[in-house]
């Protein structure tokens, strides 16, 4: 029957014709999406490289211009010039990077470690130990932010990189990941260290923490953004100027977010805060989005 | 459980000692000083102290200023709920389909979770400042009165929009995984059967998304609660007027700018109550989820 043969053909065309456009709408919809992501940082890249006068005037640029090197140059070495000016980007970058390499060490320790005596050893107090450590979970910094900013003050450690990070280094989330992980290590290898005469401190270091090595990175990334996120604990517990970090910085430049404000200075400043974090997520995509999803949170 | 276990008592002890210690000065200190200060009146000059019982928390409940920060915090957390969680189903689902640079796609589409809440509100009033933004100024031209420091839905407005765009990358990444996880012959079975894509979308692939969706909101809500704070505070400092003041910002301004420690203790713990109802109710998902 010829004709129910055309009839087919027609059909599958038809189908082919319909997937066609299906593929081209779904490329439309996430090139959107993906415009209106990079929209915002694409605006203040190209303000950071314009003059002053050019972003104040109102007249937003969309492409280019020459002002890069001078914007980036003041940013970096004088934090800007006008009514409210921060510490030069050096310098916070730094603390910056210090304070989120502080946090995500200093959790990935003392959770390894934790969760290590949790695990592996049978001592007394250790459901209580247990639950001490999952009780933090349910209390965020900024929950508690007031009396803990008060224990800071009693303890002599405001204004002070110690003061920043260790009340933020304290993690249940880090603490329960790696006791999780642990639980999977099959009893064998435990009772293989022992057959070999290992104890314990060798069977962490030669057995435990290279089998950690994926979560420690992918605990990393997490941690690190983390860190470099902060907001409201630096804001309380630092006024010295030499500690401020960037993110911080960059709020206070805004001021009342006046229209005479040194816009591009503080343009390129944003640039620079949000770099870091944002080079660390895509260069090491991987181990983010196994971090971020087998932490839940 | 382990079978095969160490033994001795000092070891693990010291292997513990650093994070408990952390635990006992930096947590339950401060936790136990808030519920104690909760109870407390201090007078004008903080020398002495009265136990009030739960006075404080009656006066903080009933002060307008109070439930205003409650219902904008409702309106503000739901938003941004909403709006980062539908966007990023969205995204998912085109994204989920086999089409080339998929991988592409991802990528550029999960870095703003990188980018610090308050950058991101600085990044939003680049383009909705009245006078120098992009999308501000052209509001303006078109006969909109748009200045987000005289207008208090137009500023609650811009932080919810800043809030949520950080967070769809996450929401994304979450509702991409779920979407990979259901099996394909489902759903080509149900194409065989000619179900529509949309029809597809809501019978099958929806349902089976809910526990993603579920978990998801409740990581949402405590996002838009407390990691907001520096969205409000770079961009309206909780204005104009109280229009954008947050429970957690409350907090701040009633703690470090209007000292009064009592009233701002009783409010730290009313969000802690509220924070560990939001976790219990999460493990409780966690636990049940177990089988994906």
């Amino acid at each position: 029957m010829p004709a129910a043969g055309i009839d087919d053909a027609a059909l599958a065309a038809a189908t082919l014709r319909r997937q066609a456009w299906d593929r081209r709408l779904t490329h439309l919809w996430l090139i959107l999406g993906v415009l209106v992501f990079a929209f915002p940082v694409w605006i203040t890249l190209v303000g950071s490289t314009h003059d002053a006068s050019t972003i104040g005037r109102g007249d937003v640029p969309l492409l280019p211009g020459g002002q890069a090197i001078a914007n980036y140059t003041a940013a970096w070495t004088s934090g800007g010039e006008g009514r409210y000016r921060a510490s030069p980007a050096s310098l916070m970058l730094w603390n910056s990077a210090l304070m989120a390499l502080l946090i995500a060490v200093g959790k990935i320790t003392i959770s390894l470690l934790s969760a290590y005596a949790v695990v592996f050893f049978q001592f007394p107090g250790r459901m209580l130990a247990f639950w001490t450590i999952f009780l933090t979970l349910m209390l965020p910094v900024e929950v508690r932010i007031i009396p803990t900013y008060q224990v800071i003050v009693s303890l002599d450690l405001f204004n002070s990189m110690a003061g920043l990070t260790i009340p933020l280094i304290a993690s249940a989330t880090a603490t329960l990941l790696f006791r999780q992980f642990f639980l999977t290590i099959p009893d064998e290898y435990v009772e293989a260290a022992k057959i070999d005469g290992a104890g314990p401190v060798r069977f962490f270091r030669d057995i435990l923490l290279p089998l950690s090595v994926t979560n420690i990175a992918a605990l990393f990334v997490i941690l690190f953004i983390y860190g470099w996120n902060q907001y409201l604990w630096p804001l309380l517990v630092v006024n010295d100027r030499g500690l401020e970090t960037i993110v911080v910085g960059l709020a206070k430049m805004i001021g009342n977010g006046d229209a005479q404000n040194e816009w591009n200075i503080i343009m390129a400043m944003a640039v620079l805060a949000l770099l870091p974090p944002v080079l660390v997520v895509v260069v090491m995509q991987r181990w983010f989005i196994k971090g971020l999803t087998e932490t839940e949170k | 459980m382990k079978k095969t276990l160490f033994k001795g008592t000092a070891l693990p002890l010291l292997l513990l000692a650093p994070q408990l210690a952390v635990t006992c000065v930096f947590f339950l200190w401060p936790a136990g000083a808030a519920i104690w200060q909760s109870v407390l009146q201090e007078d004008p000059w903080g020398t002495r102290s009265e136990f009030v019982g739960l006075r404080n928390f009656a006066e903080v409940l009933v002060e307008p200023e109070w439930r205003g920060a409650a219902l904008n915090t409702l309106v503000f957390s739901t938003s941004v709920a909403v709006l980062a969680m539908g966007t990023a189903l969205f995204l998912a689902v085109q994204a989920d389909k086999s089409i080339r640079g998929a991988n592409l796609y991802k990528t550029l589409l999960i870095w703003p979770y990188a980018v610090a809440p308050a950058v991101a509100a600085v990044l939003w009033l680049f383009l909705f400042h009245p006078s120098i933004g992009l999308i501000g100024r052209a509001l303006n031209q078109a006969g909109l009165d748009w200045d987000y420091k005289l207008n208090g839905g137009q500023a609650m407005t811009l932080v919810i929009i800043a809030a949520a765009w950080k967070q769809v990358s996450y929401n994304f990444i979450f509702f991409l995984a779920g979407l990979q996880s259901i099996p394909k012959s489902v759903l080509e079975a149900a194409a065989i059967d000619g179900a529509r894509p949309v029809r597809r979308f809501w019978t099958i692939i929806f349902p089976l998304l809910s526990p993603t969706s579920f978990f998801l909101l409740v990581v949402n809500l405590v996002y838009a609660f407390f990691d907001t704070f520096g969205v409000i505070h770079a961009l309206t400092g909780g204005g104009p007027g109280k229009a954008t003041e947050t429970l957690i910002y409350k907090v701040y301004v009633e703690g470090v700018q209007n000292v009064n420690l009592g009233s701002s203790a009783a409010q730290s713990v009313i969000l802690m109550v509220i924070v560990i109802a939001l976790t219990a109710v999460q493990f409780r998902f966690i636990e049940r989820k177990v089988h994906y």
